[in-house]
Parts: structure tokens; sequence; C-alpha cells
């Protein structure tokens, strides 16, 4: 059998189109990233000229001594670090519940949890602005209950950003916890709890570690792009919120400074490359 | 036995699906409301849904969006299925972890990366041998088949590797050429995978605004981006009666291809 030819006939098309457009773009960034900015189109300086080469460290010399930057990256890791782990807290009970829930039940709650993640991104965000704002639904609402005399602040702040990568990505944490708990057999529950182990203790011992890498996998799949959000610190945040992906977007498109948005998107790779490396070894982990 | 849920997980359950539902339907309601505000009702009207039809960014914007995402569906689905069926049944060829990281690695990467880099690409493409001349919506689709790619390739691979290869087998060993035995045999069989890898390709391709913001050309504005700039401005009516218009088609096509992976 001539398998060989055969293979590379179905493999060279997708690899070579995931080396043209997914592998080479990001040597591109990283050359731009070493360019200098320049008043010419495209807004950079070339890389070799006459056969030289001509690199710079100075955009990141720039983003390093400007504390704007660091803010902007700090503040990503810490706004997708909290919403990571509300998403856990409120994703693990949806999860257990609909893992333990009747079976006729199961595929009409999954496919309530799955349904948003398919609805658009950008108008589940929008939709919160009309509950939020000052004269929005939950305002109108604390105040016809007399609850509040004035309008709460509730939008572009630290709460309305969290609150809203919490809503877009709970999906992503509920669907992996699922997939990991459903596998779990009730009647080990069941075995602890004849040993005597009340059900919280049962949950501890049994249930939470047996379910480990269900949580490992929503983590990295609600941290990795919630670091990179762009669409939620620009609608819920205010003007002056701090996430490098909006720093990033401001600076290509605002600022027209290519070379800063790209050693600002090297800079972001660098703190996702070990958390994204760790999806795929998840990803291998349950496919197999 | 089996006892039922505890009352602390039902509790948490209806505040999961109320939170992750609330926002939605407050947007469907209003669309209906004759009135701007959010906070007056002002009786039941389809206005909106009138403003929304007579307005011609929009129109223009969807028609652009409708022409892009089947051609990115598309062509996810033709690589996407290649990437699958090189993973699922050649476990060892040079290159192969590569391969697979590339494969994969778009499910996760920030769409602001992805965007900036393929636009970066273009322009140096462009400059270097002249292709593509400008951004536009050819551009628009090459960024989201490779977004896809990775979609329809975890969908179609783990369909693969859960099938009988017998059947496969059977027929090769009557006589059929392998290309024979993949369309007859393997295709019918991972048809399921296939239908929802495209309809999933085809959802992002239409959803998405960050990845179409750098690769689109000035004659090139998708629907996201037509919503962003009008949402940027503030809570629109307009935009309620469009999200409930993709809201409905959304929940049918999400019923459908519930039905379609189900069925085995």
């Amino acid at each position: 059998m001539n398998s060989a030819p055969r293979r590379f006939a179905i493999v060279a098309l997708p690899y070579a189109w995931l080396l043209l457009f997914f592998l080479v773009p990001f040597l591109i960034v990283l050359k731009i990233s070493l360019a200098h900015e320049a008043v010419a189109i495209p807004p950079y300086t070339p890389l070799f000229v006459t056969g030289r080469l001509y690199v710079t460290g100075a955009n990141y010399l720039f983003l390093l001594g400007d504390p704007l930057y660091w803010k902007a990256y700090l503040g990503a890791i810490r706004y997708a670090a909290i919403a990571t782990l509300v998403t856990l807290l409120l994703g693990y009970p949806l999860a257990y519940g609909i893992a333990r829930a009747p079976a006729r039940w199961r595929g009409l709650l999954l496919m309530l949890v799955i349904l948003p993640f398919w609805t658009s991104f950008l108008i589940r965000v929008y939709a919160w602005i009309g509950l939020l704002k000052d004269n929005g639904l939950i305002n109108h609402a604390l105040m016809s209950l007399g609850l509040i005399d004035a309008p709460l602040r509730l939008i572009d702040n630290d709460f309305s950003i969290t609150l809203g990568l919490v809503y877009a990505y709970l999906p992503f944490m509920v669907l992996p916890l699922y997939a990991q708990l459903e596998k779990l057999d009730p009647a080990l529950n069941e075995a602890a709890a004849d040993l005597g182990a009340p059900p919280i203790r049962a949950f501890w011992q049994v249930t939470l570690p047996l379910s480990l890498p269900g949580i490992a996998a929503g983590i990295l799949l609600v941290f990795i792009p919630a670091v990179g959000e762009f669409v939620i610190p620009d609608l819920l945040g205010g003007p002056n919120t701090l996430m490098i992906g909006k720093i990033l977007w401001d600076e290509f498109f605002t600022n027209r400074d290519w070379p800063v948005a790209s050693a600002l998107a090297i800079a972001m790779l660098l703190l996702l490359a070990l958390p994204m490396g760790l999806v795929r070894r998840q990803l291998r982990g349950t496919g197999s | 036995m089996r006892r039922g849920l505890s009352p602390f997980i039902v509790t948490m359950m209806v505040l999961g699906f109320v939170f992750l539902y609330a926002p939605i339907a407050s947007v469907v309601v209003y669309s209906f409301n004759a009135s701007r505000l959010v906070t007056v009702w002002a009786g039941f009207s389809l206005q909106w849904y009138g403003a929304l039809f007579a307005n011609e960014a929009i129109g223009r914007a969807a028609a652009i969006s409708f022409e892009v995402a089947p051609m990115a569906a598309t062509g996810a689905l033709i690589l996407g299925t290649l990437v699958a069926y090189g993973l699922a049944r050649y476990r060892r060829f040079a290159g192969r972890t590569l391969f697979a990281a590339m494969a994969t690695a778009p499910l996760v990467m920030p769409e602001i990366i992805t965007g900036l880099s393929l636009l970066l690409l273009f322009v140096a493409l462009e400059q270097a041998i002249g292709w593509p001349a400008g951004r536009n919506i050819f551009t628009i689709a090459i960024a989201h088949i490779t977004l896809g790619v990775a979609f329809v390739a975890v969908i179609v691979e783990a369909r693969l590797a859960s099938f009988d290869r017998t059947l496969e087998e059977a027929a090769a060993d009557l006589g059929a050429r392998p290309i024979r035995v993949f369309f007859v045999i393997t295709v019918p069989l991972i048809m399921p995978a296939l239908a929802a890898g495209w309809l999933l390709a085809f959802t992002l391709s239409f959803d998405d605004l960050v990845i179409a913001s750098f690769t689109a050309g000035p004659a090139s504005t998708t629907l996201p981006m037509v919503i962003f700039s009008s949402v940027r401005l503030g809570v629109s009516p307009q935009i309620n009666a469009l999200a409930t218009l993709i809201l409905i088609a959304v929940t049918i096509l999400v019923a459908g291809a519930n039905r379609l992976l189900r069925v085995r």
C-alpha cells in the first residue's frame, strides 16, 4: 500500500494553511515588535535594509518604562483571576446539579448552558449595559422598591468588568466540569455515606478530588481568553480601564503604533504560553 | 437508590440559569417596547423592527456577514476535517507535534492576537508579492477559516476516534479505493460532526468582532462591527430588535445541531 503519498495528500494542504496563516503571522508580529515606528505605509521601519539587520528593543523598553503598561498587564491578570474564581464557585454547583439531574432533564439543562455560548458574545455583553447603567433596569427596580434613593454606580468600574467576564465565560467553566462530573459513579458517594461520611465530607474527600481534571480545564478555558479580552472592558469598563487587550486595541487603532501593539501582543503571549500549553495537554488527556 | 438533589444545588442551579438568561430576556422584552427608555414600558410595538429593516448600514453589513460566514464555515469544514483525519488516522509522521499544536492553539488564542497577527501577515504579503490587494471579505474569510479549523478539527476528531473502523476495513477488503471508502463509509458516519462543525464555524464567523475589525477593509464592515460601533454609543432599541432576531435564529440552529449530534 502506498500510504505515505496518501498521507501527504491529506495532511499537506491543512499543514501549509496553518503554517502560512497561523505560524508565520506570529513571526511577523515578533519581527515588527523589534522595528521602529515610522511615518510610512505600513507604519514601521523595515528590518533588513541592503542586507543589514536592524532590530531595536526600544518598544519593549518603552513598555517596561511606562507604568501604564504594567498596570494594564497586571490588571488583566487580576480581573481574569477573580472572574475565573467566581465562575468556578458559580459553575461547580451548576455542573454538579446537571450531572446528577434525572437523565431525561440532563440534555435540556445542558443545552440551556450551551445556548448562550452560541449566542452572539457582543449581544450578551451589550445586554448588561441596559441593566447596569445609572437609569437602567436594576437601579430603577431598587429605587422603585425604595431600597436606595440615588442610583448605584454599577457600570464602568471593576464590578461591571468582573461581572461581564463571569457572565460571558461561565459556560466555558460548566462544560468541562460537567464532562468530568458526569463520568463519576454516584455509587462512590453512596459508599462514602454507608461508611459514615456526612455529605460534605464525602464531597471534599471523594467528589472534589475526582473532579480536579475538569476544574483545571475549566480554569484554563476561562482564564486564557479573559486575559486577552477587549469587548468586555471596552463596553462595560470606563474609558480608563486598564486591561492589556484594550490597551493593545487602542495602541493599534487609535495611536496607530504597530510596533508597540506587536510588542504588547508578544508580552501577552509570554504570559499565556504556559497555560495554553497546559490546555493542549488537557485536551489530549480527555480525548484519549 | 439515588437521592434527589440537595436544596442548595437546586437553588444554585436556578440562580445560575436566571443569571444566564435574565439579561438576554431583558433585551428581547425591550425590543418590543414602544418607548426608547428601558425603565418605561410604553406598550407593545414593532416599530424598532421596522426601523431595523429600514436601516441601510445594518442591511449592508448583514449582507457582508452572510457572504463571509458560509465561505469561512465551508473552508474550515474542509481543512478541519483533513486535520482531524490526519491526526486520528496517522499516529506518527514528521512534524505531527507542530501540526497538532497549530491546529488546537486557535481554540484558546486570544482573538486580539489572532487578529493583529493576521493583519500584519496580509500587509507584509501585499508588500512582498502584491497579494492580497487591500483587505476585503476574502481576508476576513481567510482569518475566520483559520479560527474555525481548530473547532471543526476537535469535533470531527472526537467522532472519528469513537466509531467502528471495521466498516472502513470491510469496504477496503471488498476492493473499494481509499477515496471511495472515505466518501461512502466514513463521511456518512461522521456526518453529524461535520454538520455541527460547519454550524459552529458559521456562528463563530458571524459573531466575530475582534478578528474582523483587524482584517476587514473599508468596504467590508461586518454585522458585529456595525453593532459594536452603535452599542458603544449606548443602548439602542434597534440593536435590541436585531439581537432578538439573532437569538431566535441561533436557538433554532442549536436545537437542530443538538438533534444531529444526539442521533447516533
